[in-house]
């Protein structure tokens, strides 16, 4: 018996904690009229990290995207509670403000923005939205030396544009150290890990990890489960004609490196 | 607005009761326009005798010229009989007693745009009251210049204390007959500024039409002549970030630089006239002739434009080079929003050897707005070793917009090298996303995104109105978006 078929039989049902972060709902999302999300819950509590695995258009990337708010997923039934509220009828940046932070897949540069003051701005945005005092240029500047460290970035990374002419590695290693300014209670890691050699998916996990908290939950999205080997999850999700399929410990993601998805999904049709 | 508009058919439906040919102490004249009203303006002014020959002149011409029809903007035609060309300014018993009395969303703009109170009540036209009159700030200022020997005055005030000044310089670099729209100026032109930098000096402070605002009402035919003698130095402010509301709606400025040997003047610009409402009604059309002449060897002249407002914008800040080693700079933002329409670029005349010139322009159109790049680099046959960057990056917000681009080359000699670099880029809802995501709100991203956009010609401008013209920006983006 391996772990993840212990979970077979209740892979549908609501996964034990008092208090979620995050409950998904029997999610249903379409893009351009087409289901991609097809009924699909989750639920996640304090402190735990969650990895999302499965095959090419599975939906992973979407179920990131929705949790962000991103425009052109339509929601067509269930619900995303965020510390029990409709986060589905928030704004992006309130979601953000309230906490909910997406490390993208691909960073969008934005020639002549610094780094830096998007980051001022986003942060000082949150702040205001908390009722707290906007950090000063010098408070804001200590933090961002300290947080720096955590990826091992430059100092001058600051003042270049956002992602302009940044590497692969430095465009993955600026959302996570985004990510430690902002300090988020969910934050969702989109195939973090894809166009990562060695040494930067070792810093990018690195800092992850520094990251995480018995009030902060992580999801990774990711293909691989190489990732896992540096960031290891409290559960793993196999995600699959736009569902939870299966889910269990990262004993799972190992069956999956060992036997491809395609035995997940022959699997599930075969129960289906 | 309303109140303006009502109070313009006022003027124009007022039967006229004075003779105004002998009488000077006419508030306004009646609409139109022939000799007699040239020689009411100049008689007003008590002009020199060479001035109202050369303002008769100009009207001559300009009866034989056609309006310019070959610009990329559409309106409505002009009957310039229907104009009245002079008003004086308004007496305090007709003006706002208060700011209550000014249009709210023109105050909360002043608000967003941080414009402290007596400032907002002289941009507004409030009656001011003496104590404010005699700003401080405004004699400590006149002493510094007249210390260095600057003079910083009225165009009228120049005529009549420095006419051998004027009588050189005015329409060297703009003549009378240049376009259609400089002619008209140059026959009825009202009030404008004058400067005069002497040999060697460094002006010591920027030069702020600002710190002209008892002549806020020179109208909508403004004349500026700026001469920066040999080896001086001078930076000019015009404008104003604060929106501007006039009853007029036909504007006809000229401007003239004239550098002399290893002089540099710099000149910048935010112009926020009023657009118009959501559907162009009502908006300034600005027809603006601006030209400087790098007289001497070395000599640089640099414009920087931030234009934000009007319905129409038909500008070429343009500079002659023709002393050898000479410089010219045109860095310029224009944004077009709702149903705003701009024409604007540049003209860099190579004349003189190894001179060089450098245009950046950005153009942004959200909106309907309509937003073109007209730029000519011009070789001469002398001009041996002249060097052009030219630099046309175009932003689009939605997709009822335009944006476009016509670059004029005219080469005659064959050691120029010349460069032409083109882009055209819509705000991505991924750059949009990324922001927000972040925790900017739709609106700052947009600002954020667009100043970005705007940076290489931002970081021009004095420090203090760089931040104002960020702001600014912003604001006139608002609602683009979603």
């Amino acid at each position: 018996m391996t772990a993840w078929s212990s979970a077979l039989p209740e892979f549908n049902a609501p996964i034990f904690f008092e208090n979620n972060m995050l409950k998904i709902s029997d999610l249903k999302v379409t893009v351009d009229g087409k289901a991609i999300l097809n009924g699909l819950n989750l639920e996640v509590g304090p402190g735990e990290v969650h990895a999302i695995m499965g095959p090419n258009g599975s939906g992973k990337s979407t179920l990131a995207n929705v949790i962000a708010g991103r425009d052109g997923y339509e929601v067509t039934d269930g619900s995303v509670a965020f510390m029990e509220n409709d986060l589905l009828e928030m704004a992006p940046e309130e979601r953000a403000h309230e906490g909910v932070f997406l490390a993208f897949q691909y960073p969008v540069e934005i020639p002549g923005v610094a780094n830096i003051a998007l980051l001022k701005e986003g942060l000082n945005a949150a702040r205001r939205h908390r009722g707290e005092k906007e950090l000063d240029a010098l408070d804001f500047l200590k933090l961002v030396r300290e947080k720096l460290k955590l990826v091992e970035m430059k100092e001058e990374f600051l003042y270049r544009s956002v992602n302009e002419g940044f590497s692969g590695g430095e465009k993955k290693r600026n959302e996570i150290f985004q990510m430690a300014m902002l300090e988020p209670r969910l934050a969702v890691l989109d195939e973090t890990d894809s166009g990562l050699d060695i040494d930067a998916l070792k810093i990018v996990a690195g800092g992850v990890n520094a990251l995480r908290s018995e009030d902060r939950s992580v999801i990774l999205v990711t293909h691989y489960q190489r990732l896992l080997d540096y960031i290891v999850p409290d559960y793993v999700h196999v995600l699959a004609g736009g569902r939870i399929v299966r889910s269990g410990d990262k004993g799972l993601a190992l069956d999956l490196e060992a036997r491809g998805y395609g035995w997940i999904e022959a699997g599930d049709s075969a129960t289906a | 607005m309303n109140t303006a508009v009502k109070e313009l058919g006022e003027l124009v439906g007022r039967e006229y009761k004075e003779g105004f040919v002998t009488d000077i102490e006419a508030e306004t004249l009646p609409p139109g326009l022939d000799e007699s009203v040239i020689r009411f303006l100049s008689a007003k002014k008590s002009e020199p005798d060479f001035i109202l020959e050369w303002r008769l002149e100009a009207f001559r011409r300009w009866q034989q010229m056609d309006k310019p029809e070959w610009a990329h903007v559409h309106h409505d035609p002009i009957d310039f009989q229907a104009i009245s060309y002079y008003s004086a300014p308004k007496r305090d018993e007709d003006r706002p007693k208060s700011l209550d009395e000014v249009d709210p969303k023109l105050i909360e703009t002043y608000n967003k745009l941080g414009i402290p109170l007596e400032e907002q009540k002289a941009l507004a036209g409030v009656a001011v009251d003496a104590v404010f009159d005699s700003v401080s700030v405004t004699t400590t200022f006149k002493d510094k210049l007249a210390e260095a020997g600057v003079i910083f005055c009225p165009l009228s005030e120049a005529m009549a204390n420095h006419p051998e000044l004027v009588r050189e310089y005015l329409g060297s670099v703009v003549p009378a007959s240049d376009n259609f729209y400089a002619a008209l100026n140059s026959a009825v032109f009202t009030e404008g500024s004058f400067v005069y930098v002497p040999k060697g000096v460094r002006c010591p402070m920027e030069l702020s039409t600002y710190f002209r605002i008892n002549a806020l009402n020179t109208g909508q035919f403004e004349r500026t002549l700026i001469i920066a003698d040999e080896g001086s130095y001078v930076s000019y402010l015009e404008g104003c970030t604060a929106p501007m509301r006039d009853e007029n709606q036909l504007h006809a400025a000229v401007v003239e630089l004239v550098a002399m040997k290893d002089a540099e003047i710099k000149y910048s610009t935010v112009q926020n006239w009023y657009p118009g409402d959501e559907d162009g009604r009502g908006g300034i059309y600005n027809f603006v002739t601006k030209r400087g002449a790098c007289r001497g060897d070395n000599a640089k002249i640099s414009w920087t434009q931030v234009e934000t407002g009007s319905a129409i914008t038909w500008k070429y800040p343009s500079v002659l080079l023709e002393g050898d080693h000479s410089i010219g700079e045109f860095y310029s933002v224009a944004l077009t929003n709702n149903c705003q329409q701009a024409d604007t670029g540049t003209k860099m005349v190579h004349i003189g050897e190894n001179t060089s010139s450098t245009i950046i322009s950005k153009g942004i159109s959200a909106g309907r707005g309509q937003n073109a790049y007209r730029g000519l680099v011009k070789v001469l046959k002398g001009a041996k070793g002249a060097r052009n960057y030219s630099q046309c990056d175009s932003l689009l917000m939605g997709d009822r917009c335009g944006a476009h681009t016509f670059p004029y080359v005219e080469v005659k000699n064959p050691t120029a090298t010349i460069e032409h670099e083109a882009t055209t880029s819509k705000i991505g809802e991924d750059q949009l996303f990324y922001c927000r995501q972040r925790g900017l709100s739709e609106e700052d991203a947009v600002s954020m995104i667009v100043n970005g956009f705007c940076k290489e010609v931002f970081r021009e401008l004095p420090m203090e109105f760089a931040v104002e013209a960020q702001k600014l920006l912003g604001i006139s983006l608002e609602g683009a978006v979603g």
